[in-house]
């Protein structure tokens, strides 16, 4: 579903991303670790195409992007439209209700009539619970709420792969639960789902392959005991024995 | 001074004359404000918003040519006082040949005004839009002319109600100017009043009220506008 060959990207004289390979299969959920810094952030967003990497090639679904050569605009469109994305702190429209941020994407991407594009937003809304919630604007709602309807609207416009930044680290603890709910029911329905967390529980739990990246370059990967319970890297280890502590 | 006023407060005879003056040019200066200072003002200021928006749009767009275009117009329109772009488009342009009517010569002063001082603004309002909101619109597939027509221009607009309000006041006041091109507005009627009973300080203090209460009407519909478009604002 996803190949990611050779990627190079420089903010400046800093090299963030250090020739990065990957792959992701269809229904595969990957979890990216790491330290903060490590450039897992650069690499999410570059499968957006968020940011424009100097070097290396993306593949997702049919499309290719080679980032070696001069990238055209409409491409990036036709691109992007394949992958949704929730952003760490959600970046919900806030003009706009719960209902009317979910539908904004079917209706003016992909031109559903408004009363089709309405139903389904509430449809996929009541899925991650906030079936009550359909016309409270943003700032009405929890972080907890707000994150379940970023989920929301990366879902409407029936993406096939979706992509996580840290979606719970600005979470209050007890907000945190149902965000991940939501997104393990995701998953048991074979969505195919890049996720970068913190929350090891959930890293063990749902991911078919656990990522670990420090200085911008994959330093493991493998499923999720061996990188839990088995890793021979030593920054992994260190990384591991920091973050339980 | 002394008298004016002692005559004001004393003498019965002279407040009803001062009491005649106010009443009989009361009529014809809230007609010329209805019928020319508020029209000239809600004309321009719309032309000027549309001339605002394409010219924000242009300064923040790729293209050097029009970066430049909208960089020069917003300088020399800036850079120069109203009171003589007025004077070079009614009494400048006809020596070579272009007359234009004082109304329209107003309208076209006033609105490049306009168009040049409210670019700025929503310049800053369009820039003060979080990145986030463009990235938000561009993940879920949007084109850069969709992000801004539908996430980052609604936004922006709530954003610059405050300065542009405060700009529509200033237009209102300033269009009394166009009096020195002959343009029988407000002012330029209180002008006539005056040049006929030499009651300067009535009639002028009068016209000064008028343009105050316009103002203080627009500032309390500005508060109602900005509450109902509280939820507009990225929080
Ligand atoms: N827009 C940017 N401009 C300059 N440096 C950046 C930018 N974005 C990220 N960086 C730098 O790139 C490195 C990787 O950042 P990031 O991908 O956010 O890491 P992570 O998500 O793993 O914490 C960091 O050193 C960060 O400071
Ligand atoms: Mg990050």
């Amino acid at each position: 579903m996803i190949t990611v060959k050779g990627l190079n990207k420089s903010f400046g004289d800093l090299h963030v991303l250090k020739n990065i390979n990957m792959n992701v299969d269809r229904g595969e959920v990957v979890v990216v670790i790491g330290p903060s810094g490590s450039g897992k952030t650069t690499l999410l967003r570059s499968l957006n195409i968020l940011e424009t990497p100097e070097q290396g090639e993306i593949t997702i679904g049919d499309q290719s992007i080679d980032f070696s050569k001069p990238v055209k605009k409409k491409q990036v469109v036709e691109f992007r439209k394949q992958t949704g994305m929730v952003f760490q702190n959600h970046n919900l429209f806030p003009h706009f209700t719960a209902l009317e941020n979910v539908m904004e994407g079917p209706v003016t991407v992909q031109k559903i009539s408004k009363a089709k594009a309405r139903e389904r937003a509430a449809d996929i809304l009541t899925k991650v619970g906030l079936g009550e919630k359909l016309d409270s604007y943003p700032h009405q709602l929890s972080g907890g709420q707000q994150q379940r309807v970023g989920i929301a609207r990366a879902l409407a416009t029936g993406v096939e792969v979706i992509l996580f930044d840290e979606p719970t680290s600005a979470l209050d603890p007890e907000l945190v639960g149902d965000v991940l709910d939501v997104m393990k029911e995701l998953a048991d329905e074979g969505m195919t789902m890049v996720v970068v967390t913190h929350e090891m529980s959930f890293a063990e739990e749902v991911a078919d392959r656990v990522i670990f990246m420090d200085q911008g370059a994959v330093v493991e990967e493998g499923p999720p005991e061996q990188i839990f319970q088995h890793t021979q890297e030593p920054r992994t280890q260190q990384f591991l024995n920091r973050i339980r502590k | 001074m002394k008298m004016y006023l002692s005559n004001i407060f004393t003498n019965p005879e002279m407040q009803d004359k001062y009491m005649d003056i106010l009443v009989s040019s009361f009529l014809p200066l809230v007609k010329g404000a209805f019928y020319y200072t508020i029209p000239l003002t809600l004309i321009t200021f719309a032309i000027g918003l549309v001339l605002a928006v394409l010219t924000a749009l242009m300064r923040l767009s790729n293209v050097k040519a029009f970066q430049w275009i909208a960089r020069s117009y917003v300088s020399i329109i800036r850079g120069t006082p109203l009171l003589v772009q007025l004077f070079i488009i009614f009494f400048g342009l006809p020596s070579i040949g272009v007359t234009i009517n004082p109304f329209y010569s107003a309208i076209i002063g006033f609105s490049l005004n306009m168009g040049a001082y409210n670019s700025e603004i929503i310049r800053a309002a369009i820039l003060s839009i979080p990145k986030g909101q463009w990235e938000a619109s561009h993940s879920i597939g949007m084109t850069n002319f969709q992000a801004l027509k539908r996430v980052v221009l609604p936004q922006a607009t709530r954003v610059s109600i405050p300065p542009l309000s405060n700009s529509f006041i200033g237009l209102i006041k300033d269009t009394s100017l166009a009096s020195t091109i002959t343009y029988t507005e407000m002012f330029r009627k209180s002008q006539e009043i005056a040049a006929n009973n030499y009651e300067f300080l009535l009639v002028y203090s009068e016209a000064a009220f008028i343009y105050w209460v316009i103002c203080v009407g627009l500032s309390f519909i500005q508060d109602r506008v900005e509450n109902r478009l509280d939820q507009y604002v990225a929080k």
